[in-house]
């Protein structure tokens, strides 16, 4: 009983690292090239494989434990070099990476799991594993013919002249093979210099070997495995094998070239991305967010208290606290570093993000039949976690919209005389105290036309409107509820759910979406973002002897309006003319029943504000300033109050209200109907 | 706990910790109160709130207390006592209470002190005149009685309008 309990203890972790395993071996699969297999990579997979087998070996998930175990096997032969890795096993590994993502999970929450998906790929690796997969059927059947024309391998053995160095003896190796079979040697003297040349510790010789017999392609490579680094190795079957089995040559060459020093020379299709990701699994610790969050918040303290500190001793004699003085100087830059890095601990890169994508590209293209090809850029750009977590989902959705709308069908884009394999770039980077994520694609672009009279068909813009409208307000219509200019509603996308989700779900992170587009060569979508959710750019401003902050990004405008521009609807409700607008005006003062000597729009400050497509124009007393504020919650101690968002603290210590623009705009939309 | 107490106060839930344990005693007009004192996180002095539209007169907004964002209430509005002055001797007393953090203003801290059980007496009924429900006894001091109030049952109670109706389900 007690060993259960204890048990139940690791199985969080078990979990939190298998899913990372299986990360890493998605990672690992959509990184691998068959061309030119890297040894490394597959022996990533294999550890990720063994590791989750292991565990869930230990913990008693036996269901976990046996289906790995099949797949590590596969993947050993692989790793061992005994199976040549075709398309087809790069596929089913990142099948069998579902499944067991699926198993986990299911091993986690207790519940069954669908049997079908983890018996048809259990048997499709049994069949693997027997030689007989549908894709590799070619291969094998040659490879099952070969062995009676294996008359033995011709073997070229050049080794580096610091062979001996290494402690490697080549006689040992040629002893070696000459028990497999019959052996010819000839040594080839060319390299050899003249005697007083000559470094008694270097190889100047080379082999021609010829081995004759029914020996294994992998008892040969045994033989040279400590050297394989060392020198030269060519092996080929005799003549008459080659002549015989000319498909089977192929594949075992490019085996050959697992070997790191000649993959360099092999395709240089290998993908430049893999390369930056190996720094990013340095030493880490696993440490909770609560924690995490508390050293922040205490940080926020410190902060203040040193800001009070700097108040307090700014009217004291500079000559006389000196001392005191360059003390809390350094105290005030101690603080600011000490905060700056603190905040970084919660950043991630956004490689943990993009990660996800070659997968997503990658299936979805083969389900539209389009040629992608997936580009990221500023992968170690870093982001707040929790930022991180919620612009998943919009990036997902415009990473796909991309694919199904933007790039073109291989003949089309031809035809247009461009590449038949389109370019979707995902690109992040740091911007002032924003973080820029772009998506663009070499597609299409948008569609002006088909845009517009998809607006007027809804009722969205009027004809007149349509003519005169530009661009950059044409596309934000895609972001209208409800708009999908799809011809036909796919699986995909064209349900028309999609991009104002996007735009509310960035907005609600404190970001901006824009659109740009440039027909027939493609349209990309930027999103700003602010570094952490728990930093807010604020205008302050003040009602009645009270401070209020205004999130930065819902302002549009502030303005000293003339008397004439406000005018009342049914004596009421007050509007305010702004250009050829007429916006709705609250009154702050009104709306939260603060004494304010402002009481007329003209005598105070009109601030502009935008949230979901709707204006409202705020009455406030005076501008105070733009400032960056930390956001507090509101309802830990307290509950939700209308129209407020949460509070900050200033940099006297007092206490500021956040107002919460959504809700203001809603609530004046309410007022004004009723 | 103790037979005694348990007889004099039924269905109090926190009616252990107001026998026996210490009270903060504290001043509202002429009335002692006390409160249990563990639920007591700090005393400091009146500074400045911020307001928070919309809400009761009793509460009087917010303050930073080194970092949380703590609401502050005046008792001695909620308990309509006539004279609510702010001066420099106004005292608040930070609670630690239902996981949350209040501050209450009062109008002085007394001390410190321990009632047996014999000097606690139950509540006479008032009918519906006057909600006595978070009231769990009456202490006899010398000469002073002391109003012995379930701090936690009082804040959060709907009226004084502290927390939202879903988190108070789920307390």
């Amino acid at each position: 009983m007690r060993v259960s309990i204890d048990l139940e203890r690791f199985h969080k972790s078990f979990f939190e690292e298998s899913f990372e395993g299986l990360d890493s071996m998605e990672t690992a699969l959509l990184a691998l090239d068959i061309a030119a297999v890297d040894s490394e990579t597959i022996n990533t997979i294999f550890r990720a494989a063994h590791s989750i087998k292991g565990g869930a070996a230990t913990f008693g998930f036996s269901s976990v434990a046996e289906y790995t175990h099949g797949v590590e096997t596969l993947l050993d032969q692989m790793r061992a070099g005994k199976r040549v890795i075709t398309q087809g096993d790069v596929d089913l590994l990142l099948r069998v990476v579902d499944v067991l993502r699926g198993l986990l999970g299911s091993a986690r929450e207790g519940t069954p799991f669908d049997a079908a998906a983890v018996t048809s790929t259990q048997a499709e690796i049994s069949r693997a594993l027997s030689g007989e997969a549908p894709a590799a059927v070619a291969v094998a059947k040659v490879e099952v013919a070969a062995p009676p024309v294996n008359a033995g391998w011709t073997i070229r053995f050049v080794p580096k002249p610091d062979l001996f160095r290494s402690g490697n003896d080549p006689l040992r190796i040629i002893r070696g093979l000459d028990l497999l079979g019959r052996l010819e040697v000839e040594a080839d003297t060319a390299q050899v210099p003249s005697f007083a040349d000559a470094d008694a510790e270097s190889c100047y010789l080379a082999w021609n070997l010829t081995l004759h017999g029914d020996v294994s392609r992998a008892e040969v490579d045994e033989q040279f495995s400590w050297v394989e680094d060392e020198a030269l190795i060519e092996i080929l079957p005799l003549a008459a094998a080659v002549e015989a089995a000319p498909v089977a040559v192929k594949p075992v060459l490019s085996l050959v070239r697992s070997n790191p020093a000649e993959a360099v020379a092999a395709p240089a299709a290998a993908p430049a991305a893999a390369q930056p990701r190996n720094n990013a699994d340095g030493g880490s610790i696993r440490v909770g967010t609560e924690k995490i969050d508390a050293l922040i918040n205490l940080v926020g303290e410190l902060v203040i208290t040193q800001a009070m500190l700097t108040q307090q001793a700014s009217t004291l004699d500079p000559v006389q606290f000196e001392k005191l003085l360059n003390g809390l100087s350094q105290l005030d830059r101690n603080t600011r570093m000490l905060q700056e890095a603190v905040m970084a601990t919660r950043m991630l890169p956004m490689e943990a993000v993009f990660s996800r994508f070659p997968r997503v590209v990658r299936d979805l293209a083969a389900k539209l039949n389009k040629q992608v090809r997936l580009v990221t850029v500023g992968e170690q750009t870093e982001l707040d976690k929790s930022v991180i977590e919620k612009i998943t989902d919009p990036l997902n959705h415009l990473v796909r919209n991309s694919l199904d709308h933007g790039v073109e069908l291989p003949d089309a884009r031809v035809a247009a005389g461009k590449d038949a394999c389109g370019t979707i770039r995902l690109s992040a980077s740091h911007a002032g105290g924003h973080i820029v994520i772009e998506v663009a694609d070499d597609g299409r672009g948008l569609d002006r036309a088909r845009i517009l009279a998809k607006a007027q068909a809804n009722g969205l813009i009027t004809s007149a409107q349509a003519e005169t409208m530009p661009d950059s307000e044409v596309w934000q219509l895609i972001f209208s509820p409800g708009f999908s200019t799809a011809e036909k509603v796919t699986d995909v996308s064209g349900r028309g759910v999609g991009m104002d989700v996007v735009k509310k779900n960035i907005q609600a992170l404190g970001g901006q979406v824009e659109l740009f587009s440039d027909a027939g060569r493609g349209s990309r979508t930027l999103i700003r973002l602010p570094l952490t959710l728990a930093i807010l750019d604020g205008m302050t401003v003040a009602v009645g002897g009270e401070t209020f902050v205004l999130p930065l990004n819902s302002v549009v405008e502030s303005l000293q309006p003339l008397p004439e521009q406000v005018k009342t609807v049914a004596g009421n409700g007050q509007v305010v003319r702004v250009r050829n607008e007429y916006v709705p005006m609250v009154a702050l003062w009104r709306l939260f029943g603060l004494d304010s000597q402002v009481r007329e729009a003209h005598k105070g400050i009109l601030v502009l504000l935008e949230s979901e497509g709707r204006k409202v124009a705020l009455l406030v007393d005076e501008l105070v300033g733009q400032q960056q504020v930390v956001i507090k919650n509101l309802e830990a101690n307290y509950r939700r109050v209308p129209c407020i968002s949460g509070a900050t603290i200033m940099g006297d210590g007092h206490v500021a209200l956040i107002l919460d623009v959504g809700e203001l705009v809603r609530s004046s939309s309410q007022a004004a109907a009723a | 706990m103790n037979p005694t107490s348990a007889a004099t106060l039924p269905g109090a839930p926190s009616a252990h910790s107001a026998a026996g344990s210490e009270l903060l005693t504290f001043t509202l007009g002429s009335e002692y109160y006390g409160v249990d004192i563990l639920k007591v996180q700090e005393i400091r002095g009146y500074d400045t709130v911020t307001r928070i539209p919309g809400s009761p007169d009793f509460i009087k907004g917010v303050i930073n207390l080194r970092g949380a964002i703590v609401p502050v209430i005046d008792l001695r509005i909620k308990f309509n006592l006539t004279t609510v002055a702010y001066n420099e001797f106004t005292v608040m007393i930070i609670l630690n209470i239902a996981r949350r953090i209040v501050g209450i203003v009062v109008d002085s801290v007394s001390d410190v002190t321990q009632l047996s059980p014999e000097q606690i007496k139950p509540t006479p009924e008032f009918g519906s005149a006057l909600d006595t429900s978070y009231i769990t006894g009456l202490g006899a001091l010398d000469e002073r009685m002391l109003i012995l109030i379930d701090i936690e049952k009082l804040m959060s109670s709907t009226d004084m309008a502290l927390m939202d109706a879903q988190s108070q389900s789920l307390q």
